[in-house]
């Protein structure tokens, strides 16, 4: 498939009065015209910054994007002039984000936020983007949409919301969606009927998507490939098939391990990844998950692994070879649950 | 409820059968909504638990999940008497709380404690880890002098799994799971027997979450605890849970022994809260086929009149939007509160 979006080695650090905060540090990837591409990984890893630096959202200072390429449809996003970014951003790329409170403008009815973004960026009428405003909330299945629209923010429910930002963020037709973590508030109901949404609407209209989260189990329902991130690093790539059938970092392995499962037999107990994520003003030379790794050799203290091919469409950062290892426990009591 | 089951339930013990440690009946907590400024009088109420039915035995741990807002965390609340409840009963070893004197509540609140949602939020910033573990050591006056509670709190962050050097730190130098630990800690200073843990690891990061699941069911091997542990992630309840009761809008719907839950769910809301888990499992993902609920939990200000999941239930039939149906057992100690099985 075509390539719509190529990241190669985008740093992003913080320029604080502690130090510096190495949040992003030389990630590469891309994602294919039409493909949903997921993001994992521990809080403070870098997800959101790294995808805010692709459309330059960092608050610069004390943000600053040091290095890297952003190469979206022919074009370096990182080398545009503000006001081309402008017509980019919102438009060919969309963005959702996690608190949909906080994105939404508390004093300005639904109807009128939506068709704000369309006389701006599609120049239409008051007219015309009322009634695609219409068609939106229709399309993200807000019941009464006609007469919805001159509700405020605070009248819709979280999930009613999250929707709403949807239609708005597809308000321009775009090629790329990022969505930050936008179902980490929701109910798994509501998070379900999302889920369930996004996916028609990428079969309908053929967009690529971007969807940070960590949920492991959002991600098997719905991404074409995943990177997993740690340490302002990607640590691991591949198909999610892949992934999910044979990790090949001992991170992704301690995730998958660490959440109790529905479908499988109730393990008698958890494996936790022990200790804590590193300290971004301060990060180590060796390996960033060494301290936490059972798999840890001694090279791993010595000098970080890059991330290289392990096998098709995967790619992996660690010296050590997981892939004979058993993800669960055998010996957890088999029962099956049959309404899932 | 039928009064039969419940009876026997609370009557057991002694012939080495688990003896009932708390007992709820019909409670409910309404919270008043005012109008007017000066004047103020009562418009309506929300119903945020709306007569609530069951036991909880020595030694297990009840799982609480339903959606946000249907008033798991007003139950737990209610039952330590954090709130008065507007109605009901609530027996807790032998004493009923709702109508105990404020003494004798004190005395009983050394027995039942709670671990708060927020690990970030129900720390006092300003005050260091040992004045907040051992604050309740204090008000209950256990131990003798300053030196005695300074050994305790070190033993109790012993016990949890932290460094008893931190005594002197403040929370903002810890993370959510060593912070979530303090919390615990806390608790436990006073040898309570109960404990209502309100989304204990929600707010964690999961490679911290499996921790705080393994420390909570190792205290309950050790101290022989009881748990009413509330969560909204059903893969969690199903893990740490010998029973779950499953809550929508103010009420039990659902009640059942775990196994017993996940592999014969009856109620409507409990398959389709199910059906909603993701799996993570890209090839049980792929062949799955969820039951997505329409719209959004109506307002416990103004609860649908019959059953309350009718607005959004799939199987939904005329008699649910006219009466209530009733919570009953099956015999085995799986209730239900849904038409399609009267
Ligand atoms: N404005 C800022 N100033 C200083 N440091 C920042 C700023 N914004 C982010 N960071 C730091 O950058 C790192 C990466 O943050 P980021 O928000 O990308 O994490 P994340 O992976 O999205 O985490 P989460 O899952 O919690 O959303 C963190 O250590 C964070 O503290
Ligand atoms: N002190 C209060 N005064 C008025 N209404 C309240 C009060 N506390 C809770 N409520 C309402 O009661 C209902 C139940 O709230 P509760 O906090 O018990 O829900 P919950 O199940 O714990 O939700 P969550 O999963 O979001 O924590 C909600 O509608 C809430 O708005
Ligand atoms: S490089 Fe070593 S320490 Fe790092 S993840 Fe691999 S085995 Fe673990
Ligand atoms: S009583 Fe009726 S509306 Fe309520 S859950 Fe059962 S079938 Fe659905
Ligand atoms: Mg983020
Ligand atoms: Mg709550």
């Amino acid at each position: 498939m075509a390539k719509l979006l190529e990241v190669s080695n985008l740093k992003t650090q913080f320029f604080t009065q502690d130090g510096i905060v190495h949040a992003v540090n030389g990630i590469s990837y891309q994602v294919d015209q039409g493909e949903t591409l997921a993001i994992v990984g521990e809080s403070g890893s870098g997800k959101s910054v790294g995808v805010m630096s692709l459309i330059r959202l960092i608050p610069e200072p004390p943000g600053k994007i040091v290095d890297g390429q952003v190469m979206f449809d022919g074009q370096d996003l990182l080398k545009l002039s503000e006001n081309e970014l402008r017509s980019v951003r919102g438009n060919r790329i969309a963005m959702i984000f996690q608190d949909p409170m906080t994105s939404l403008n508390p004093v300005l009815t639904i109807g009128r936020q939506i068709t704000e973004a369309l006389e701006l960026h599609l120049n239409m009428g008051r007219e015309e983007s009322r009634k695609r405003a219409i068609e939106l909330l229709e399309l993200v299945g807000i019941p009464g949409a006609a007469s919805r629209l001159d509700d405020y923010p605070h009248q819709f429910s979280g999930g009613m919301r999250q929707r709403v930002m949807i239609a708005m963020g597809l308000s321009c037709d775009p090629q790329l969606l990022i969505a930050d973590e936008p179902t980490t508030a929701l109910d798994v109901t509501i998070q379900a009927q999302i889920v369930d949404l996004v996916e028609r609407l990428k079969k309908e209209l053929g967009m690529a998507i971007i969807w940070i989260t960590h949920d492991l189990g959002v991600v098997a329902g719905m991404a074409d490939r995943v990177i997993v991130m740690y340490s302002g690093f990607v640590v691991e790539e591949a198909a999610v098939d892949e992934l999910y059938a044979q990790p090949r970092h001992p991170y992704t392995l301690g995730l998958l391990r660490s959440i109790p499962r529905l479908d499988l037999g109730r393990q008698k107990r958890l494996i936790p990844i022990d200790g804590l994520p590193p300290d971004l003003l301060d990060p180590p030379s060796h390996c960033p998950f060494a301290p936490r790794c059972v798999f840890n050799i001694e090279k791993c203290w010595q000098e970080n692994p890059t991330l290289v091919t392990v096998g098709t469409d995967h790619k992996s950062a660690c010296w050590v070879d997981i892939s004979n290892v058993e993800i669960y426990d055998p010996s957890a009591d088999q029962q099956n649950v049959e309404a899932l | 409820m039928s009064e039969t089951t419940m009876s026997q339930t609370t009557q057991a013990g002694g012939t080495g059968a688990p003896e009932s440690i708390l007992s709820v009946r019909n409670l409910k907590m309404h919270f008043p909504i005012t109008k007017g400024v000066i004047i103020q009088r009562q418009v309506g109420s929300i119903k945020a638990v709306d007569g609530l039915n069951f036991d909880l035995l020595r030694g297990e741990t009840l799982g609480l999940v339903g959606e946000s807002g249907c008033g798991k965390s007003t139950t737990g609340r209610a039952i330590l008497q954090l709130y008065k409840p507007t109605d009901g009963s609530v027996l807790f070893e032998g004493k009923e709380l709702t109508e105990i004197g404020s003494n004798d509540l004190r005395r009983m609140r050394r027995r039942m404690q709670m671990i708060f949602q927020d690990p970030y939020a129900s720390l006092n910033p300003r005050m260091t880890v040992g004045s907040i573990v051992g604050e309740p050591l204090e008000v209950h006056n256990i131990g003798a002098g300053r030196k005695e509670r300074q050994e305790r709190v070190q033993e109790l962050l012993k016990i949890v799994g932290l460094n008893p050097y931190f005594i002197n730190r403040y929370p903002h130098e810890f993370s959510g799971g060593q912070r979530q630990r303090i919390g615990v800690a806390r608790a436990l200073a006073v040898n309570p027997s109960f404990i209502v843990c309100d989304e204990p690891i929600s707010a964690l990061d999961v490679s911290i979450q499996a921790q705080v699941i393994n420390l909570l069911e190792d205290l309950q091997q050790e101290l022989g605890l009881t748990y009413l542990f509330i969560a909204h992630d059903l893969s969690v309840v199903r893990h740490i849970s010998d029973r779950i009761a499953v809550m929508y809008l103010g009420k039990i719907v659902e009640l059942a022994d775990r196994d017993e839950l996940y592999a014969n769910p009856q109620h409507p809301y409990t398959q389709a809260l199910l059906s909603a888990v993701p799996i993570p499992d890209p090839e049980i993902e792929k062949k799955r086929q969820r039951i997505i609920l329409e719209g959004d939990v109506p307002s416990p200000a103004n609860p649908p009149k019959g059953c309350n999941f009718n607005t959004r239930c799939p199987r939904v039939m005329d008699i649910c939007r006219q009466s209530d149906p009733e919570f009953k057992d099956d015999g085995n100690g799986h209730h239900v509160a849904c038409f399609l099985y009267e």
